[in-house]
């Protein structure tokens, strides 16, 4: 089958895994910028990171015939320091201009404090003025049901940023219903110790339905796996769900959610 | 036309997935044998961690409402107010009741 998988880290990943993902059926992914294991110190940093995502990866992902495409943005685990979030928003513009960037993504909150509300605000109204497509990072374990609806406050407060625009990711059980309901895409993240499994994510299509749900392996540089969103539309197919189904779920949906930028053709 | 899938019952499904969760069970129990055998046991299981952990095994037991839902919810920070800071903090998989 075929498949995209939205949210994947290939900076982080070997090429042997551009290898894995191209003859087992992904032949397109896109890349947030994220937090990269440790803070870094300048924006010359975030300058050179940009280059590697919107630059170097396109170019090794095409190499496997596997379409690249990128989301530029300040993680909020680095939004706690204001001088450098700052400088890294004065340069993401140039890097929003790159053929290949979707968007601005994963931006969003980590421990829900008023330094990373505050730098949310401001990506959030810099996606206002361009115009692009989001896609939000919510907080981990016991902090994301709080930052999950204080993200969706800010968002819905913004009469111009459209829900339908915005992909609400790492949602979990206790998330989907107020992410759904409010309009938003939902991205559930298969990870195979910390996160959801693939029997809890298609356990979510079960009950909340094939539309607006994007399923990821965010795979990066901790216990992850790249292979993780095939193995779920098997954990989908093996449980007798129509090929059809399995199709929207794994490639229609996240093709339709991206496809809203005008760069984006899927492979 | 016949659609050339079909949907599980409930006993496939118990079938699909009765060993692997047995096995996770094991190893939560395990897990909390574990705690007890070690040295400092009684610290570890005063801890909020630990705490979290066997009131939300408790909710195994409901099926009234979604058990995975309220497990989730169980684990998770209630307050509705921004931390003033998040320098030096990290999640931890349930809220400590404010103390951070």
């Amino acid at each position: 089958m075929k498949a995209i998988d939205p949210h994947i880290h290939m900076v982080s990943r070997t090429t042997d895994d551009y290898l894995k993902l191209a003859v087992s059926g992904i032949h397109t992914v896109s890349e947030p910028a994220f937090w990269a294991g440790f803070d870094r110190s300048s924006a010359d940093s975030f300058r050179d990171y940009f280059f590697h995502l919107t630059v170097t990866e396109p170019a090794r992902a095409a190499r496997f015939g596997i379409k690249h495409y990128c989301w530029i943005g300040l993680n909020s685990k680095e939004s706690e320091n204001l001088q450098l979030a700052e400088d890294v928003l004065a340069i993401m513009p140039e890097f929003l201009d790159r053929p290949t960037a979707l968007g601005i993504g994963e931006v969003g909150l980590n421990k829900n404090s008023r330094n990373e509300i505050k730098i949310l605000e401001k990506q959030l109204a810099l996606a206002v003025d361009r115009n692009e497509l989001l896609l939000i990072h919510t907080p981990h374990l016991e902090d994301k049901l709080k930052g999950t609806r204080i993200i969706m406050d800010m968002i819905l407060s913004e009469p111009r940023i459209k829900p339908e625009r915005v992909l609400i990711d790492h949602a979990e059980e206790h998330t989907i219903r107020e992410i759904k309901d409010n309009g938003f895409w939902f991205g559930l993240t298969l990870y195979p110790n910390s996160k959801g499994s693939p029997e809890r994510a298609i356990d979510a299509v079960e009950i909340y339905g094939t539309d607006r749900i994007c399923i990821n392996s965010s795979a990066d540089w901790s216990v992850s796996d790249p292979l993780s969103v095939l193995k779920c539309a098997n954990e989908m197919r093996r449980r007798g769900h129509p090929d059809d189904a399995i199709n929207k779920v794994f490639y229609d949906n996240p093709k339709a959610f991206l496809s809203q930028c005008p760069k984006f053709s899927a492979a | 036309m016949t659609p050339h899938y079909r949907q599980l019952n409930a006993t496939e499904i118990l079938d699909l997935y009765f060993i692997e969760n047995r096995a996770r069970l094991l190893d939560i129990a395990s897990f909390l044998d574990r705690i007890d055998r070690y040295e400092g046991s009684d610290e570890a299981k005063a801890d909020f961690r630990y705490q979290a952990l066997v009131n939300a095994a408790k909710l195994l037991h409901n099926s009234d409402t979604g058990r995975t839902v309220a497990i989730q919810n169980s684990f998770s920070d209630p307050s509705t107010e921004p931390l003033e800071s998040a320098i030096g903090l990290k999640a931890v998989g349930a809220w400590d009741g404010g103390k951070q």
